[in-house]
């Protein structure tokens, strides 16, 4: 079988789209969240899905439904993370970190009560685009027109806030439906993403692609194209060659956008800008 | 009659059972000329966010022309600069105009592009501010007093009626403190924007704002610079050599 005959299969095809939806998602939220300095909290959803999914999958709920219904569970978890972040009491590394062990630690014994580590748990943990169904890609396709028009109509909004809370509060900003608004979308983007990089490695998705953009960027809406870019590439590029290379496909998307990010912190270290 | 911007009635501020600021009141009108000065930790950038409800008050009432700040929407009346941005990213991917641009978006709102008269007005604030050149630079690379003139455009480019300032010449070099002090007298003078400024710079308050507020936890005193001078308010507070005091604790003397 040629290398482009792989084009032909059903399977590849869903994960071609769906990756492209997906290295767009991550890249348009995560530059937002590199910017506010909520990087980890990407980290924290993705364990707290680990937790939702071993909960869905321990209720029995069919393969075709456990994307479904982790949503919920997902995004009052994402509510949850940013209640605690925004605490004067507990600093926002701190709270992510408690969600994030709470979710890994809840995930664990889901899984022991539900007989071990089965097949479909390290689907999710570890990405598998086998199991992407057309509903995944019709999904992401939906959450990728609502995050475009976020994006569109609120983008100088959010960065305004990304650039100083203070300041944009004081512009009339509703900088707490801001944050609710990014971390929602978010949270709605890990749980698509953890089929095509896994639940372990999708934080990685919505950071390096942004931060390779940050290398060269210069101005808000380049940076913003560029960290699309980077996103789409990564994910394409790691899907291929995952195929080519016969190498499991979560890891090889995130092996690419870190190569992706030195590439960036080269050319952008060239041109005098570190 | 000068119309009131900023009303405080007996404000009481206190986190954790520690008290922060205690029975503050007074009103700023158009074309005042504000400048409150106190020792560290006498509550004076607490005054400011609490009267831009980045912080909440304990007891009592700021109205905001005319209105109960948690009703107050028209933003694009007033122009902030605080003591020190969240942003401390050298990177952050942000040129000196976007930053001055976002200073519309209490006029315009976050949608769509910025009318003529928004970005003529954008042009003008960058020129007022000898910014223009640096337009297309990254904020992050700007030297201290760019970045502040820069930030400064960006709360003036929506012409408020009413500037708050907190600290704006710290981090800046003599020179460029005494421009940015003309800057700010020429906008109140010429324009009749209101300006309430924090600062530990007593002595250059002293030569531009029309009234000096002492303040260290309550105000200890509200006059003029000259009235401050000779005041018993002075005496009592720093002791008979009240100058001397006033040198060492600010750097400069009546």
């Amino acid at each position: 079988m040629s290398f482009f005959e792989i084009f032909g299969y059903g399977f590849i095809q869903r994960a071609l789209i769906a990756g492209t939806l997906i290295g767009l998602l991550c890249a348009l939220l995560g530059i937002f969240l590199v910017l506010r300095r909520f990087s980890l909290i990407g980290d924290g959803l993705a364990h707290f899905t680990f937790g939702s999914v071993a909960l869905v999958l321990l209720c029995g709920v069919s393969a075709n439904w456990v994307t479904y219904a982790a949503i919920p569970l997902v995004l009052v978890g994402a509510l949850g993370i940013l209640k605690l972040t925004s605490s004067a009491r507990i600093h926002g590394d701190t709270a992510i970190g408690i969600v994030s062990a709470l979710g890994i630690a809840l995930g664990v014994i889901l899984a022991s009560l539900s007989g071990g580590y089965n097949v479909d748990l390290f689907s999710y943990l570890f990405g598998n685009i086998l199991i992407i169904t057309r509903n995944d890609v019709l999904l992401t396709a939906a959450l990728a027109v609502v995050v475009v028009s976020v994006v569109v109509l609120r983008g100088r909004a959010f960065f305004a806030v990304a650039f100083d809370e203070d300041l944009a509060r004081t512009s009339g900003i509703n900088t707490g439906r801001a944050n609710v608004i990014l971390v929602l979308l978010t949270a709605l983007t890990v749980v698509l993403a953890m089929k095509l990089v896994g639940i372990m490695l999708v934080s990685a998705l919505l950071i390096l692609p942004p931060v390779a953009a940050l290398q060269l960027g210069r101005g808000f809406l380049p940076t913003i194209l560029l960290a699309a870019a980077c996103g789409i590439l990564s994910v394409l590029s790691g899907i291929l060659a995952s195929f080519a290379l016969n190498l499991p496909t979560g890891g090889t998307i995130i092996v690419a956008s870190f190569l992706l990010f030195v590439v960036a912190a080269l050319v952008g270290r060239f041109r005098g800008r570190r | 009659m000068p119309m009131t911007l900023l009303q405080a009635e007996h404000l009481h501020i206190a986190y954790d059972g520690s008290e922060i600021l205690r029975d503050i009141s007074f009103r700023v009108a158009s074309g005042d000329y504000l400048g409150i000065v106190g020792p560290n930790g006498s509550g004076k950038s607490s005054l400011i966010r609490a009267m831009l409800g980045l912080i909440p008050v304990t007891s009592g009432e700021i109205r905001l022309f005319g209105q109960p700040l948690p009703h107050f929407r028209d933003w694009s009346k007033i122009g902030y600069l605080p003591q020190r941005l969240n942003f401390a990213n050298p990177h952050f991917p942000a040129t000196v105009e976007e930053i001055v641009r976002l200073g519309c978006i209490g006029q315009h709102g976050p949608k769509g592009r910025l009318s003529v008269a928004e970005t003529a007005q954008v042009e003008e604030i960058m020129s007022r501010m000898g910014i223009s050149e640096q337009r297309r630079q990254l904020i992050g690379h700007l030297s201290g007093g760019q970045q502040q003139r820069a930030l400064l455009a960006r709360a003036l480019v929506g012409r408020p009626a009413l500037l708050l300032l907190d600290e704006p010449t710290t981090a800046l070099d003599p020179e460029t403190r005494e421009d940015f002090y003309a800057i700010i007298s020429e906008l109140n003078r010429e324009l009749g924007t209101a300006i309430i400024l924090i600062t530990h710079d007593t002595w250059n308050i002293g030569q531009y704002a029309k009234r000096f507020v002492y303040l260290d936890k309550a105000v200890v005193f509200d006059g003029t610079f000259a009235e401050f001078c000779s005041s018993a308010e002075m005496t009592s507070f720093f002791g008979e050599h009240s100058n001397k005091t006033i040198y060492h604790r600010h750097g400069e003397h009546c």
